[in-house]
C-alpha cells in the first residue's frame, strides 16, 4: 500500500495507511499529551486530552483513535486545540483531589504532568463541584490499593483486565457524575475474578490504583530500573526490578510493554508483581551454619567450606564417588547448574546429579 | 521429556509463544494454565476470543476449562486411553495427514494395531466421557489447520506420565502437526530454569545440551576438556538417590536450592533417608524444611542478587541481571560451588557468570552461538549452534532429531493406576499449584501472597461435602495409606465427586504426607496426582 504524505505543525510527515495522527506524530518527534491512550492497549479516544485540529474539519479529532489521511494538515497545539485541552484537564481535575505531597503516584503522575505542561494549578470550575467524594479506601488485599477518589475514568485498568490480563474482573458503574470503575454485582475486588497481577496498577495514569508492597519505600524519582527475568514459573518473564538508590533494596517490580526482548510482552501475574519481599526477609540466611553438639551455629565461610569439603572427600574414599549423591536446582541459574554437574562428575567422579523437574 | 525425546528427539517445548499465538485448535492437557502460567493462559484466551478453538482436557474445571468449547473431564489417569480414543476416530475418519506421515514417520503401522482397540464406546468406558465429545474433539484437533498441543504435571505426574507424553506426541505425529508455528508438543515448564538445568546436564545421564554420558566419545571429550576420568555408568535420579540414602548406598549429599522436605513425596520416608546421611550439606536462601536436617548450612543468594542465565520454557536463554546485594555472608551459588571445588583441590579459574557461560558455549553445541554480548539484544532460543545463527523457535521445521530425520509412533496401552480408590480409602486426591503461591512456598509464601492465601484449603465436590456434614471452610483430615493432613474445606464444583485437590505449597501441612513414593518407570516422575484417601471431619 503507498504510503500517507500529511503535515503536522506545518512538517511533512510521512506515515503508513493505519496509523493513527498520534502514532504519526510521535513518529516524527512531535509530542501530544495523553491520558487514557497507552500503546499497549485498544485505544477508545475517551479522555479527549489528545484532541487536534485539522484543517477543513469542524471538530476537534481525538488523535489516538483518528487514521492518518493523505494530505491531511494537523495542529496540535493552536490557540483552539490548547483552550480544549485546558478545558478537558480543568473537568477531570474538578473530580480530583490535589493532595499531591502524599500520593504514591507524585512524580510518576500524568495528570500531573499536562497540568504542568498546561500550566493548570487547580481547576477553575473547582467550586461548582463537589465531585471527590468520600470515598473510601479500598485496600483489603495485600497487593494494591484503589483510591476511587483519584480516578479519572480513562478506563485503562478496564482495558487492561480485558486485553492483558484476560480478565473482565472490573468496569464502568453508575452513570453521569456517578460514574465509577467497579467489580459487578456489588462485589469486593477480593470477590470478583479478579488475580491482582497488577496490570491495572501500573497502567493508571494517575495514583487511583497504587502498589501496597511498595509503600514508604522510595519516591519514583529515588528508583532506577533492573532488566531481569521473574524467578517464579517458566513462562520467562521480563521484568523491571525497580531499586531504590538510596536504600539499595527492593521498592518495587513493573514490566515494560514497549521492551522489544520482553518475552511477555510485559504482561504479568501476581507472582511476578507483587512476590519479591522474600528478598529482603528477616529470615534470609546470612551466614553459614554447622551443626556442633547436634545443633547448627554459626560458622566463618571457611570452616563450613573446610567441613562440607572434609565430609565430601572422606566419603568418597571411604565408600567410592557414587556415595555421594547432588541435588542441583531448577531454580537457579544455568552457570550453577553447569558448574554443580561438574563438582559431581569432575571434581567428585560421579554421575549422580539431578534435579526436581518433575516435582 | 523422556516421551517426547523417544518420539521426536528433544524434551523440550516444540514451539515459542509466537507459535501459540497463531494456533487454530489449542489443546490443553492436564495444565490449569491460568493458575500455573498465567502469562501463557492469557494468550490462550487472547487467541480463543479471536475464534482459535479451545479444548482443555482435565477431570477439574479449573479457569480454563470454563473458557473451553469442549471441556473433557475425563477420569484421572485415562490419559493414554484418551489420546487412543481420539487417533481411533482419526484413523478410521481418514482425517490424519497421511503426506506427513509419509516422509516423516515411522510406525504407523502398529500405532493403528494398538489404537484399533479404543473404539469411542471403550474410550467412552475408561474416561468417563460421552462418545460423542471424543469424536468431536478429534475432528476439531485433526482439522486444525494448525492445532497445538500444551500440557503440563497433570500429564506427566503418573506412574504412566511417559506414556501420556508418547500419546500425545502420537497423536500431533499423527495429525501433522509438528514443524510449522501454530501447532506442537508443548510441555509448560513449571520453574523458572527446569529447562535450563536439564540443558546444563543436572542429570544423572547426560552432560550438557543432552551429550549422553555412555556415548564414549562424548566421555572422552569431557575427559579431555576437564581433566579427569568421566564416570561411565549413568547416575541416579533425585527419587533413586533418596531411596539409596534411605539404605545407605548413599552417604553423602549436597542439595542446592530445594527443598525435597516439602516437594518430594512421602515426607516421612524423605525425612528417613535424609536423616540416615553422614553428611548432608544444603545451599539455600532460607532455612528451609530441608536445610534444618542438614550437618552444613551455606547461605546462597537469591535471583534478583546475581548475575546469569536462565532457559524458559521455549528454550530461550535469557540474562538474568543482579539488582540489589545478597544480605550478610550469602554468596550466589557458582561462588559456592567454586569455593567448595576449589576446597576439594579443582583449580577453577572462573571470575564470573560470564566466563562459566563462555565454558558452557564451548562444550555445548546448542549453546555455541550464544553469548552475554547477544544476549543483550534479546533471549536466543537453542538451538542456537554458531555466533550469526538466529536461534530456533520452532523446532523439527526440516527433519526431526532421530536417525534419518524421521519422528517415530510409539503407541502404548492405558494402563491402570498405581492406586485407586476403594473401601478403606474412597476418595482420589490430587496434588497441584495455586496461582498465588510457588512449589515449596519458601519464596511465596514470605511475600504478599502469603498474608493473602494463608493455609491450606482442599477443594471437595458439594455431593461429597453433604453426606460427611462438612460445610465450606470446615476442618476435615485426610488420609492415606502414607500419612494425613488437615485443612479447611473448599467446597466446589471445581473437582467432580470423588476427588480431592491438595495444594502442595503448605509445609506446615504437607500434601506430599499424603503422597507415594511411586514413580514413572520411565521418566521417575512421582505419581502425584492420584492418591487413594480418606476423609473425616475434624
Amino acid at each position: 500500500m503507498a504510503s500517507i504524505t500529511m503535515t503536522i505543525n506545518g512538517t511533512t510527515v510521512t506515515t503508513e495507511p493505519g496509523t493513527t495522527i498520534l502514532e504519526a506524530a510521535q513518529s516524527a518527534g512531535i509530542h501530544i499529551p495523553t491520558l487514557c491512550h497507552h500503546p499497549a492497549l485498544p485505544p477508545v479516544g475517551a479522555c479527549r486530552v489528545c484532541l487536534v485540529e485539522a484543517e477543513g474539519s469542524g471538530k476537534l479529532l481525538t488523535s489516538c483513535t483518528t487514521p492518518a489521511a493523505e494530505g491531511m494538515s494537523v495542529r496540535t497545539h493552536s490557540p483552539r486545540v490548547l483552550e480544549a485541552r485546558r478545558f478537558v484537564v480543568e473537568m477531570i481535575l474538578l473530580r480530583h483531589p490535589l493532595d499531591c505531597f502524599s500520593c504514591p503516584s507524585n512524580g510518576n503522575c500524568e495528570l500531573q504532568d499536562i497540568a504542568y505542561e498546561l500550566g493548570i494549578e487547580e481547576s477553575s470550575f473547582a467550586e461548582e463541584g463537589d465531585t471527590c467524594r468520600d470515598h473510601p479506601l479500598e485496600e483489603d488485599n495485600p497487593y494494591f490499593v484503589r483510591d476511587l477518589n483519584k480516578c479519572i475514568l480513562c478506563g485503562r485498568c478496564i482495558r487492561a483486565c480485558d486485553s492483558l490480563a484476560r480478565y473482565h474482573a472490573v468496569d464502568f458503574h453508575n452513570r453521569g457524575i456517578h460514574t465509577m470503575v467497579h467489580p459487578p454485582a456489588d462485589r469486593t475486588l477480593e470477590e470478583s475474578d479478579c488475580t491482582f497481577c497488577g496490570q491495572c496498577v501500573q497502567l493508571c495514569p494517575v495514583g487511583a490504583l497504587a502498589e501496597k508492597p511498595s509503600r514508604g519505600r522510595g519516591r519514583p524519582w529515588e528508583l532506577h530500573p533492573v532488566t531481569t527475568v521473574c524467578p517464579y514459573c517458566g513462562v520467562g518473564c521480563e521484568l523491571e526490578i525497580q531499586v531504590n538508590s538510596k536504600t539499595g533494596r527492593i521498592a518495587n517490580v513493573t514490566s515494560d510493554y514497549g521492551s522489544p526482548t520482553s518475552l511477555n510482552r510485559g504482561r504479568t501475574c501476581v507472582k511476578g508483581r507483587f512476590a519479591w519481599q522474600f528478598v529482603h526477609s528477616g529470615e534470609r540466611l546470612t551466614t553459614p551454619l554447622v551443626r556442633r553438639d547436634g545443633e547448627l551455629r554459626e560458622a566463618s565461610w571457611e570452616e563450613a567450606l573446610e567441613t562440607a569439603a572434609a565430609g565430601l572427600q572422606r566419603i568418597k574414599s571411604d565408600h567410592g564417588p557414587d556415595s555421594l549423591g547432588f541435588f542441583s536446582s531448577a531454580r537457579c541459574t544455568n552457570e550453577e547448574n553447569y558448574l554443580m554437574q561438574r563438582l559431581a562428575r569432575e571434581v567428585v567422579g560421579t554421575n549422580n546429579i539431578d534435579h526436581c523437574a518433575h516435582l | 521429556m523422556k516421551g517426547l525425546g523417544e518420539t521426536l528427539g528433544s524434551g523440550a517445548m516444540t514451539n515459542d509463544f509466537d507459535s501459540l499465538r497463531r494456533a487454530d485448535v489449542i489443546l490443553v492437557m492436564g495444565s490449569n494454565t491460568t493458575e500455573t502460567h498465567p502469562v501463557i493462559g492469557s494468550w490462550i484466551k487472547e487467541r480463543h476470543d479471536q475464534g482459535a478453538t479451545l479444548i482443555v482436557g482435565d477431570p477439574r474445571k479449573t479457569e480454563i476449562a470454563g473458557h473451553a468449547d469442549i471441556h473433557l473431564q475425563l477420569q484421572s489417569g485415562s490419559d493414554v486411553a484418551l489420546a487412543n480414543g481420539l487417533m481411533h476416530v482419526i484413523l478410521r475418519d481418514g482425517l490424519h495427514d497421511r503426506a506427513f506421515i509419509d516422509e516423516r514417520v515411522e510406525g504407523l503401522d502398529t500405532l493403528r494395531e494398538t489404537v484399533a482397540w479404543y473404539t469411542p464406546e471403550r474410550t467412552a468406558e475408561l474416561t468417563g466421557l460421552p462418545r460423542e465429545r471424543i469424536e468431536e474433539a478429534a475432528r476439531l484437533y485433526a482439522s486444525g489447520p494448525d492445532s497445538a498441543i500444551c500440557y503440563t504435571m497433570g500429564i506427566t505426574q503418573h506412574t504412566t506420565g511417559t506414556d501420556n507424553v508418547r500419546s500425545l506426541a502420537n497423536l500431533a505425529l499423527l495429525c501433522g502437526m509438528l514443524g510449522r508455528p501454530g501447532t506442537g508438543v508443548n510441555p509448560l515448564r513449571g520453574q523458572s530454569n527446569v529447562q535450563g538445568a536439564c540443558d546444563m546436564g543436572a542429570l544423572p545421564n547426560v552432560y550438557t545440551g543432552y551429550q549422553k554420558v555412555v556415548d564414549d566419545r562424548i566421555r572422552e571429550k569431557f575427559s579431555t576438556l576437564w581433566k579427569a576420568e568421566m564416570p561411565a555408568q549413568p547416575g541416579r535420579t533425585v527419587m533413586k538417590m533418596m531411596e539409596a540414602a534411605g539404605s545407605g548406598d548413599i552417604r553423602g549429599v549436597l542439595i542446592m536450592g530445594e527443598n525435597p522436605m516439602v516437594s518430594d513425596p512421602n515426607t516421612e520416608h524423605v525425612r528417613e533417608c535424609l536423616t540416615n546421611l553422614d553428611l548432608l550439606v544444603v545451599q539455600d536462601i532460607f532455612l528451609t524444611e530441608t536445610a534444618r536436617l542438614a550437618d552444613v548450612v551455606l547461605p546462597a543468594a537469591c535471583l534478583p542478587e546475581k548475575d546469569g542465565t536462565l532457559t524458559n520454557t521455549t528454550r530461550t536463554v535469557q540474562r538474568v541481571r543482579k539488582a540489589v546485594d545478597a544480605p550478610g555472608a550469602a554468596r550466589p551459588d557458582w561462588a559456592i560451588t567454586t569455593a567448595l571445588a576449589g576446597a576439594m583441590g579443582a583449580d577453577w579459574a572462573f571470575r564470573g557468570p560470564e566466563e562459566i557461560f563462555q565454558a558452557i558455549a564451548a562444550c555445548t553445541p546448542s549453546y555455541a552461538g550464544i553469548s552475554y554480548e547477544r544476549l543483550e539484544e534479546g533471549g536466543l532460543p537453542w538451538p542456537c549452534p554458531a555466533p550469526d545463527h538466529p536461534g530456533t523457535p520452532n523446532l523439527y521445521t526440516e527433519g526431526f532429531n532421530r536417525p534419518g530425520g524421521k519422528a517415530r509412533f510409539l503407541p502404548r496401552h492405558w494402563k491402570a493406576p498405581h492406586e485407586w480408590p476403594d473401601e478403606a480409602y474412597p476418595f482420589l486426591a490430587t496434588t497441584g499449584r495455586l496461582l498465588y503461591h510457588y512449589h515449596t512456598g519458601s519464596m511465596s509464601r514470605r511475600s504478599a501472597p502469603g498474608e493473602h492465601v494463608r493455609e491450606l484449603f482442599i477443594e471437595m465436590n458439594p455431593a461429597d461435602a453433604k453426606p460427611l456434614g462438612v460445610g465450606d471452610g470446615e476442618m476435615i483430615r485426610v488420609t492415606s495409606r502414607r500419612g494425613h493432613v488437615e485443612g479447611r474445606t473448599a467446597v466446589t464444583d471445581r473437582v467432580p465427586p470423588g476427588t480431592l485437590f491438595i495444594p502442595f505449597h503448605f509445609a506446615e501441612a504437607a500434601a506430599n504426607l499424603l503422597t507415594a513414593s511411586v514413580i514413572d518407570p520411565d521418566s521417575e516422575t512421582p505419581a502425584y496426582k492420584i492418591t487413594a484417601v480418606r476423609v473425616d471431619k475434624v
